[in-house]
């Protein structure tokens, strides 16, 4: 499970406090399918989003990014939906671990959530955590990951560093 | 320099003699839990991980009590895989619709969460059971996977925010008031990736019931976790609790050293809290009840994780005992578990709420999420006992939730508009 470490796309610009209850409604939880998922994400803020959306495209918001319930079903939804990565002023701290756990990058960059508007071309480097947006021409460089997530972003997720770490226990 | 309570359990849990915030460390857990909503995804992914049995058998919970009793067939779907893995790993604390209650009360109520333990649920809301000094807080379904193999998880220390409390709540003001008034001032990202540790002199004036409610809310101010000291009320609740006899072992208790380090200290003292609502669309948008004028109801909750304890049903009670739910509104409650709802029958507190014309429910997270048993409908207008008033939260988009206390809910179903228990009384 490699992720592309370029990504290029449009951009979906929304605000700050975006919860996760917005993101993927409560009602559509008694389902599991991330493509059922991605086709309601964001709907009740956005109903262009799911249908406008395209793989590679890039989702900007401003702080707490995320807040709200623990439903892992909203990074999926968003993954789902084609994008290929989030970048926002801050994140809630379960919806950034889950982000990085189900392997959905997400970069972290005040300036960059302020600067890039919605519909720019955006460009992001996952390696160096730098933005370009192509459409204004400038440049951002986001929080870099501390050495032990960067592992599980790595392993493509925590459940294959998980596998690992109990193989190598059971050899 | 000293450790804050926080600090303490989880250096304890990772075998190391102290950490400090931001250190990034790999802990061993005391409890684990899931619902019917993260259960499913974990149940997907644990199965990835090549292992045929979970970590101990004892120390996982499974609650199905969002879409439960079944809404749908795809909910019915939902729980019957997690009812199966269940059963397929012997896992004993799993609870069946009868036993079920609201995660977050049925936990402590039957002693499987303890003083000094470091815990992790699949639910947001998992940071209720730092009203017992625990450490404890929410984690998507993978954690919760991986932590089903491993009885361990990983976690940044997290800074704290210390709130001292003085004095003691004037009448019909509770444990909600005080969270919703201190989410309102620090605001809705206001303790982003830390604790939120509640002490002072006036902590012996809340009842238990009080601090979960306060407790369970920090993720509303995007807490890690909310925690409080362990005095002799606490053991009180963890004694009868026990009684269940579901953990074996004992709990430890741990406390703040004098010189341990805060990002920020902020008082408040009890006596000064009025009963407090918070506007759509954000629990940050806080206001005492005497400023909110002639919003007008459709729907009363009263329920929750947040506010189905007994304690909150009595208040409920004590202000509709006599009097109707005006015409037009409906008021529904929502005992959180099935022990609770019996307390309530036994004290006569049903009988209450059914002459006012309210109706009573099972315990089920139910409306709280906008999941079933009281959707609102376009430009409907509920003032509800739970925790989050986001877009669409209750139901349709347009609709709207006031958060409030029982009493502040209570008051408001009977004059059908959003109204201070003084009005009513």
């Amino acid at each position: 499970m490699e992720e592309k470490l370029k990504l290029k796309g449009r951009v979906f610009k929304f605000g700050d406090n975006i919860d996760t209850d917005v993101i993927i409604p409560a009602r559509y939880l008694n389902t599991q399918d991330p493509k059922e998922l991605a086709s309601h994400c964001m709907e009740d803020i956005d109903k262009d989003f799911a249908p406008k959306v395209r793989p590679g495209d890039i989702m900007v918001a401003g702080h707490n990014f995320g807040c709200g319930s623990s439903r892992e079903h909203a990074p999926i939804a968003i993954k789902a939906s084609g994008i290929s990565c989030v970048i926002a002023a801050s994140f809630a701290r379960i919806f950034y671990r889950n982000a990085i756990n189900i392997g959905l990058p997400i970069l972290e960059s005040e300036e960059a959530a302020r600067e890039i508007n919605e519909g720019d071309t955006v460009e992001v480097d996952l390696k160096n955590g730098t933005i370009l947006d192509i459409t204004n021409g400038k440049k951002f460089k986001a929080q870099p990951f501390p050495e032990f997530m960067q592992e599980i972003i790595n392993a493509g997720g925590l459940i294959n560093k998980t596998k690992k770490e109990l193989e190598a226990k059971n050899v | 320099m000293g450790m804050t309570i926080s600090e303490k359990i989880m250096a304890a849990h990772a075998g190391m003699d102290s950490v400090k915030p931001g250190q990034l460390i790999e802990a061993k857990l005391d409890m684990i839990l899931a619902n019917d909503i993260t259960a499913p995804i974990a149940i997907r992914e644990f199965e990835k991980l090549g292992v045929d049995r979970v970590w101990d058998r004892d120390r996982i919970s499974l609650v199905p009590d969002h879409f439960t009793p079944n809404k749908d067939i795809k909910s019915a779907e939902q729980v019957k895989m997690v009812r199966e893995f269940a059963a397929r790993m012997n896992i004993s604390n799993y609870f069946e619709v009868g036993e079920m209650g609201i995660e977050h009360a049925l936990l402590p109520e039957q002693g499987l969460v303890l003083p000094g333990d470091l815990i992790i649920g699949a639910d947001s809301h998992t940071c209720t059971y730092g009203a017992l000094g625990a450490f404890s807080t929410g984690v998507g379904s993978t954690d919760f996977a991986c932590a089903m193999a491993t009885g361990k998880a990983w976690f940044k220390v997290p800074e704290s925010i210390k709130f001292v409390l003085h004095g003691k709540l004037n009448r019909w003001v509770s444990g909600k008031d005080v969270i919703l008034k201190i989410i309102g001032d620090i605001g809705v990202d206001g303790a982003r990736y830390m604790s939120m540790e509640f002490t002072g002199d006036g902590i012996k004036n809340l009842s238990m019931d009080s601090r979960f409610t306060i407790a369970n809310m920090a993720i509303e101010a995007g807490a890690k976790n909310g925690i409080f000291p362990v005095d002799d009320l606490t053991i009180q609740y963890v004694k009868k609790a026990m009684e269940s006899g579901r953990r074996k072992d004992s709990y430890k208790i741990y406390e703040s050293d004098p010189d341990a380090g805060y990002s920020r200290v902020i008082e408040y003292n009890l006596d000064n809290i009025e009963p407090q609502v918070a506007l759509p669309h954000l629990p940050e948008n806080t206001r005492p009840v005497s400023e909110v004028n002639d919003i007008k109801i459709d729907q009363v909750v009263i329920g929750s994780c947040t506010n189905g304890r007994l304690e909150d049903l009595r208040v409920a009670a004590e202000i509709l005992k006599g009097k109707k739910i005006k015409k037009g509104i409906r008021c529904l409650i929502f005992p959180a578990t099935q022990k609770i709802y019996l307390d309530a029958l036994k004290e006569g507190l049903i009988e209450i709420f059914i002459e006012a014309g309210a109706a009573v429910s099972t315990p089920t997270c139910g409306p709280c999420l906008g999941g079933h048993m009281g959707i609102l409908a376009k430009g409907e207008r509920a003032i509800s006992t739970t925790n989050r008033n986001f877009i669409g939260r209750m139901g349709h988009k347009e609709s709207e939730v006031y958060l409030a206390s029982p009493a502040v809910a209570a008051a408001s179903a009977v004059l059908g508009k959003i109204s201070s228990p003084e009005e009513v009384i």
